[in-house]
């Protein structure tokens, strides 16, 4: 128990996705202009990364894994490199069957989020969160508590950024710099900051 | 080779370079920076598997519904990228090892997808091939860039090779260990940008608001 309650916070603070593996980068500096978009953009990413990271790693372990196959009599096979592809594949078909239930049951929500939906599939904190489950090799506890609090984390610093973002628009920034120079030096000192947090001891 | 083609090569390294200006593909950019070799391998296994899933999605581009098309594409894609992953793990174990999530996130890097949507389903194959390894390019370019400096500063060597003897080796370089850490990438591509804005004034961003001069200064 206490280990999942580290990984939680290692994962939101600690190893941010956005900040110190730099992933979903894309979206993080194209979608960052206005908090509200970004804070939409968040929780649809909570949302999915709680979906897919939990399935993947029961799709690795019962199916994957070297020797993950022992239950159906065939021990050797080891389907290992198939992971990549069934990974997107999952990812691509939560994302889609979430995108249908949303429309059907909380057309709110779908119409807050639409946009950013179809999106997600080609973010690449999704993907990596995924990898990063397969190459730490989570138990199914760890993998549910990775998946959300890595969202999290994500959420907290896209959301962070516009916050910032918003207020560096009434700025006097050099010509050179405007808009994509100066989100990128904005977001390496804000990575910075979260480095802070490496010296947590947990 | 014709004009058109040399053009579709050469313009994705400066005038629309998918990095620094189409905002694409920054994860990996950032992540495997730390070391030149690194970069190198990384550039190249983009550069294949941009061109090549170009290339296949723009022979197909016919027959894929438009519907299915984004699956259609990550499946090409995904085989492209476990293809090189299974070749990096064979040959050059070592830098696979560093590159570790990286290779598997290409398929989510978005100048793959970005070209295979904009430019391969609407263009004949060849066309399609070279605008994937100008592309490639052009990425591998600021990634070279990124790298030369962050190594060469950071550790004071080029390719492992030692270029600035540093302090601890009893030469004169004190290294600037912020440049090994993730953070400084930031700032390295932001000033690049910087740069690359100064030389061509027409990629600069037009401003949301106009500062007002203050009365009286002058």
């Amino acid at each position: 128990m206490e280990g999942l309650v580290s990984l939680f916070v290692k994962a939101i603070f600690i190893e941010n996705l956005a900040l110190s593996f730099f992933l979903g980068m894309c979206t993080f500096l194209a979608v960052s202009k206005k908090v509200e978009t970004a804070l939409g953009l968040g929780i649809s990413v909570v949302v999915v990364q709680a979906i897919t990271i939990p399935v993947n790693n029961l799709l690795y372990n019962t199916l994957l894994n070297e020797g993950a196959l022992a239950w159906a009599g065939l021990p050797e096979v080891d389907l290992r490199f198939l992971a990549l592809i069934s990974f997107i594949g999952v990812i691509a078909a939560i994302v889609q069957i979430l995108e249908m239930v949303l429309d059907k049951y909380v057309p709110s929500l779908y119409n807050a989020l639409g946009i950013f939906l179809p999106l997600i599939t080609v973010n690449c904190a999704i993907m990596g969160g995924s990898l990063f489950m397969m190459e730490r090799d989570y138990n199914f506890a760890e993998a549910s508590v990775y998946g959300v609090s890595s969202g999290l984390g994500w959420a907290l610093a896209i959301t962070a950024m516009a916050g910032v973002r918003e207020k560096l628009k009434y700025s006097d920034v050099p010509d050179g710099l405007q808009g994509l120079g100066i989100t990128f030096i904005t977001a390496g000192l804000m990575a910075m900051g979260f480095m802070a947090f490496s010296g947590v001891k947990l | 080779m014709a004009l058109k083609d040399k053009s579709m090569l050469i313009d994705p390294l400066v005038d629309n370079n998918p990095i620094t200006l189409q905002v694409l593909g920054i994860c990996s950019a950032l992540a495997v920076t730390s070391s030149l070799k690194v970069a190198l391998v990384m550039a190249i296994a983009v550069t294949l598997v941009t061109a090549f899933s170009n290339f296949f999605i723009s022979l197909i581009r016919n027959q894929i519904p438009s519907s299915v098309r984004i699956i259609i594409q990550m499946v090409i894609i995904a085989s492209l990228v476990i293809l090189v992953d299974q070749v990096l793990k064979a040959y050059f174990f070592e830098i696979s090892k560093t590159l570790a999530v990286f290779v598997g996130l290409i398929i989510t890097n978005c100048i793959v997808m970005g070209r295979a949507e904009a430019y391969a389903m609407k263009n004949p194959p060849i066309p399609s091939f070279l605008d994937g390894i100008g592309n490639g390019l052009g990425y591998g370019l600021i990634l070279m860039l990124v790298g030369t400096i962050r190594e060469l500063f950071g550790s004071g060597s080029l390719f492992g090779v030692q270029i600035l003897e540093t302090v601890n080796n009893g030469g004169w370089y004190v290294p600037n260990g912020m440049l090994l850490l993730p953070p400084s990438s930031f700032f390295v591509i932001g000033l690049l940008i910087w740069a690359f804005r100064t030389w061509k004034p027409a990629q600069v961003e037009k401003r949301d608001f106009k500062i007002m001069e203050s009365e009286g200064s002058h």
